[in-house]
């Protein structure tokens, strides 16, 4: 295991400059999720990482080696890609010893190693198969094989999981799991899959426009980002946003919107509030709740829809002039008709309140 | 709500018969036009199986009374191309040696440059494509008597290498976009892939690209293989008089000025010279159509 280290890097494409200034500490036997929208510049950083994009500027390390500028295949990566890039002609005994006969490793060895990938990812009886002949599962645990065999300090998945159905990503994604607890490798991790990032990562870098917004544990990522678009990009349903302006009055804070008051008084402020500034609250599904606990403050809502999910169901409608969705237990009733008033309660110290104008975490 | 019983029974069967009045009216406009192509090739083909006397007095539509190969022999071994009169023997021999080479040549060119365009993406890469397709539209006519001093100038002028070397530049414009496009709708996960596994720039191209390329290479092969053979201006003025290739020779018989026309061998040496293009057209058709559907107009 490795550790890898980006600074001050710059990736352009022609005049377009998708990656400006970028630093990145990735410690070693870390897994480390970047995610972020397509587009965002996620899967560019990766593909600087492995050395299959020229960056403009900057220093790249793995281990104590500086590889800004070293081939691919001198970096002590391995690499597994969205579309699985098999090589088609060869079987999958072929595709996985490829990598190693191409390092000129004695014959004894590569069957070896290939067979130990093999054994780990349940590969053994596919071992002659071309990659037509396997199904999308199996071609992604063979490409992830052919990765293994490399023995890499540093793993680099590009969205290794997305043309999975959903059985079978959930299924992947535990096992990349256990194999990260057997590796300890370093792993870097490219995803728009929110729940794929906030189960798998032990820290989460989410981006935007080619700018990290915030590098946290899942958890932090998801209790308390950093701006609006961490906010709105984490969490399924999304989190709802009421916009509003704060009003102070004998010591407690309100939020003033155009349809009532909402009381944040136990919000936990970064900085002093002040009168009149215009904020956006942000309230996760499951932070309403039907009944109250101590503390909790009253809110109104208009129903507008009731969705079941199974396990849990969603209550859609208007709260202070905003849309909401409030997650509430499935045997919750009686289901409110559409229309119906219902009081909901919150918990104002696990909100979020960001500025309107920068969106920055108060 | 209740619903009204369905599936009644007459709507039970195969699916109907259709042969309306449009329809009708295409077959017959296609059976018109395949008539069309067919029907000098029967003159021919029923030409060239009878003799001299049958040509002058019969009606060139019938089949021959006493149908022989005669024609096919004398055309094959005998007839007179310009001053010698040994048939389209030798001419087919030099189309031979003509073709493989310059066959050869092209797609192995052609391949290597795509593959470098597609996936290396060299600085220059895009300009020099750029400048290729230009060739595409310059009429070859242009560019005869400049090749001509050239080609003299460096020894390749009147031989089977000049006439090689003017097949393979004139085909690379083609054969670039042939291939560049075909590797560029070759997904470039799989480039990043074998560079990460450590291949170089001839392996990762003889390991995978390669072993891929089956399709566009068949393709590229049929067109080069019946632009050779149909060629006639380059050969006649690159291959030099000995390696004049079948198409030249076929214009000496049939254009031939001294004696009597003797259609029947004029039949039979153009259907043997037009043979190797309709063997691949026959065979390939598949294949060649879809070469076409890759943006190749030209060939």
């Amino acid at each position: 295991m490795s550790q890898v280290a980006i600074k001050n890097l710059d990736i352009t494409f022609g005049s377009n400059r998708v990656i400006q200034n970028l630093d990145l500490q990735i410690e070693p036997g870390e897994f480390l999720v970047l995610l972020g929208a397509s587009g965002c510049g996620k899967s560019t950083l990766l593909n600087a990482v492995a050395g299959l994009t020229d960056v403009a500027g900057g220093q790249i390390w793995i281990g104590e080696n500086n590889v800004t500028w070293a081939e691919p295949k001198d970096r002590g990566i391995g690499m597994v890609f969205q579309s699985y890039a098999l090589y088609p002609r060869m079987t999958v005994e072929q595709n996985m010893s490829f990598g190693l006969e191409m390092a000129r490793h004695p014959k004894a060895e590569i069957r070896e190693r290939v067979a130990r990938a093999a054994s780990m990812l349940q590969l053994k009886p596919l071992m002659q198969r071309r990659p037509a002949e396997l199904s999308g599962g199996q071609r992604q645990r063979v490409a992830i094989g052919r990765a293994l065999v490399r023995d890499a300090d540093v793993y680099l998945f590009d969205e290794p999981l997305s043309n999975l159905d959903a059985k079978l990503r959930t299924e992947l994604r535990v096992e990349l799991k256990k194999l990260h607890a057997e590796l300890g490798a370093t792993m870097i991790y490219v995803t728009h899959d929110q729940v794929e990032a906030l189960t798998l990562a032990n820290r989460i870098a989410v981006m935007q426009g080619g700018v990290i917004q915030q590098l946290a544990s899942p958890d932090e990522i998801y209790r308390r980002p950093v701006n609006r678009f961490v906010a709105g990009f984490v969490g399924s349903p999304g989190m709802n946003f009421i916009e509003g302006e704060l009003q102070l009055r004998d010591g407690k804070v309100d939020l003033k919107t155009a349809r009532g008051n909402l009381d944040v008084t136990r919000y936990p402020f970064a900085e002093r509030p002040e009168d009149g500034r215009k904020v956006t609250l942000g309230l996760r599904p499951e932070h309403l709740q039907p009944e109250p606990e101590e503390g909790w403050c009253p809110a109104s809502l208009t129903v507008s829809v009731y969705e079941s999910m199974g396990a849990d169901a969603l209550l859609c409608g208007e709260l202070s002039g905003a849309t909401v969705s409030v997650k509430l237990p499935s045997d919750w009733s009686p289901i409110p008709p559409a229309g119906a008033r219902v009081t909901m309660w919150y918990d104002a110290s696990k909100v979020s309140i960001f500025d309107a104008v920068t969106e920055s975490r108060l | 709500m209740s619903s009204r019983p369905l599936f009644p029974a007459h709507a039970e069967g195969p699916r109907p018969a259709r042969l309306n009045l449009g329809r009708l009216a295409l077959y017959l406009c296609l059976i018109a036009a395949a008539a069309a192509f067919l029907f000098p090739l029967w003159v021919m083909v029923t030409t060239s199986l009878k003799d001299m006397e049958a040509v002058r007095s019969g009606s060139i539509f019938g089949w021959p009374a006493q149908p022989s190969l005669e024609a096919w022999k004398s055309a094959w071994t005998s007839a007179c191309t310009g001053l010698t009169c040994e048939g389209l023997r030798g001419g087919f021999v030099n189309s031979l040696l003509i073709l493989v080479p310059s066959v050869a040549l092209p797609v192995a060119l052609g391949a290597v440059t795509g593959y470098a365009l597609s996936f290396w993406r060299p600085r220059g890469g895009k300009l020099l494509f750029g400048g290729l397709l230009i060739g595409l539209f310059i009429p070859y006519q242009v560019f005869i008597y400049p090749l001509v001093r050239i080609l003299s100038s460096v020894g390749l002028y009147g031989n089977i290498g000049g006439i090689v070397a003017v097949h393979t530049i004139f085909a690379m414009p083609i054969m670039l976009l042939l291939f560049r496009n075909y590797y560029a709708s070759l997904p470039m996960d799989l480039f990043k892939a074998a560079r990460i596994d450590g291949g170089g720039f001839w392996t990762i191209f003889r390991r995978v690209v390669l072993p891929m390329s089956a399709p566009i290479i068949v393709v590229a092969v049929i067109l080069q293989v019946t632009g050779v053979w149909n060629d006639f201006l380059f050969g006649l003025i690159f291959a030099g008089s000995d390696n004049l290739p079948m198409t030249v020779q076929l214009n000496n018989i049939v254009n031939s000025a001294r004696g009597a026309q003797e259609y029947n061998v004029q039949m039979a040496a153009t259907i043997l010279t037009a043979l190797v293009p309709l063997i691949v057209y026959f065979f390939s058709g598949r294949w060649f159509v879809r070469g076409i559907a890759a943006g190749a107009v030209k060939g």
